[in-house]
């Protein structure tokens, strides 16, 4: 996997480090899981299932609004807080670019020991 | 679960072949070198470091091509366990792009494979963890600098199965 260690373009690191920086945390990536399960929700429900102040829940929610991976919307006197499938799908793609590393090795080693 | 899907790979192959013949694929460790695509400087002792360097791979010519331009760049591992037909396991940085940079402070990721023989050959599972410890920015940086290649390298990995089925 030689890939891993060749330097290239540097364009949208800061991109990508703030993604990875908001799923970086376990708290964080608890919301993510929450909102992704149970749809779009607001403080009130979110404090409820994290057993963590609204303050600190909000905190953690703005380093993900910020990173682009949640966004809130004014419903009556609450925020709806929801997914931004598309960043996340961002951050997937690069677990899946090592993945297909892996089936590249896999598929040379098949071919190494069967013939 | 979005929790799992950032910190973990596994992979699944049926590779039909005897289990002995597997197993030294996997942990003779100039064997390894050659599917894989890289040249160790001793045997695989568990517990050890063990120094590499990138070397075109002997299983693929396309892939080889690929892999000419990083050859002689180092590639050091730190074997975990070699536990004899059934499993071995090793540690690397995983986004060791940047030269002169030292990354042997820096935490790992775990690669580990587990075998099982079966009645028409011998199923490999590969998984590496442990990603969601690599500095963010690290991540970020060879995540970015590495996209070319990776796209490069699919296109190669579809070529390459159409061609044998």
């Amino acid at each position: 996997m030689p890939a891993r260690h060749s330097a290239g373009a540097k364009a949208g690191i800061e991109e990508s480090a703030s993604i990875f920086f908001a799923l970086g945390d376990e708290t964080r990536l608890g919301l993510v899981s929450r909102l992704c399960d149970g749809g779009p929700s607001s403080i009130a429900k979110l404090t409820e299932s994290f057993d963590m102040t609204r303050q600190a829940i909000t905190k953690h929610l703005r380093v993900m609004e910020d990173a682009g991976l949640v966004r809130r919307s004014q419903q009556g006197r609450e925020s709806q807080w929801r997914l931004e499938p598309r960043r996340l799908a961002e951050a997937r793609r690069h677990l899946e670019a090592i993945s297909a590393q892996w089936d590249g090795a896999l598929m040379r080693l098949k071919k190494f020991v069967e013939h | 679960m979005a929790v799992a899907v950032t910190d973990r790979i596994e992979k699944n192959v049926l590779l039909r072949a005897p289990l002995a013949r597997v197993w030294r694929a996997l942990t003779d460790a100039r064997e390894f070198g050659r599917w894989f695509g890289v040249e160790f400087d001793g045997p695989f002792v568990a517990g050890a470091p063990l120094r590499g360097v990138i070397a075109p791979t002997q299983a693929d010519a396309e892939v080889a091509k690929m892999q000419q331009p990083y050859t002689g760049k180092p590639f050091d591992i730190t074997v975990e366990r070699i536990e004899p037909q059934r499993l071995f396991s090793f540690r690397w940085h995983p986004y060791a792009v940047e030269p002169g940079v030292d990354y042997s402070k820096e935490p790992t990721t775990l690669v580990e494979f587990t075998l099982v023989e079966q009645a028409n050959g011998v199923l490999l599972t590969v998984t590496e963890s442990g990603f969601d410890t690599i500095p963010l920015e690290r991540r970020a940086k060879a995540f970015s600098a590495n996209e070319g290649g990776w796209a490069l390298q699919m296109t190669l990995i579809e070529k390459h199965l159409a061609r044998s089925a």
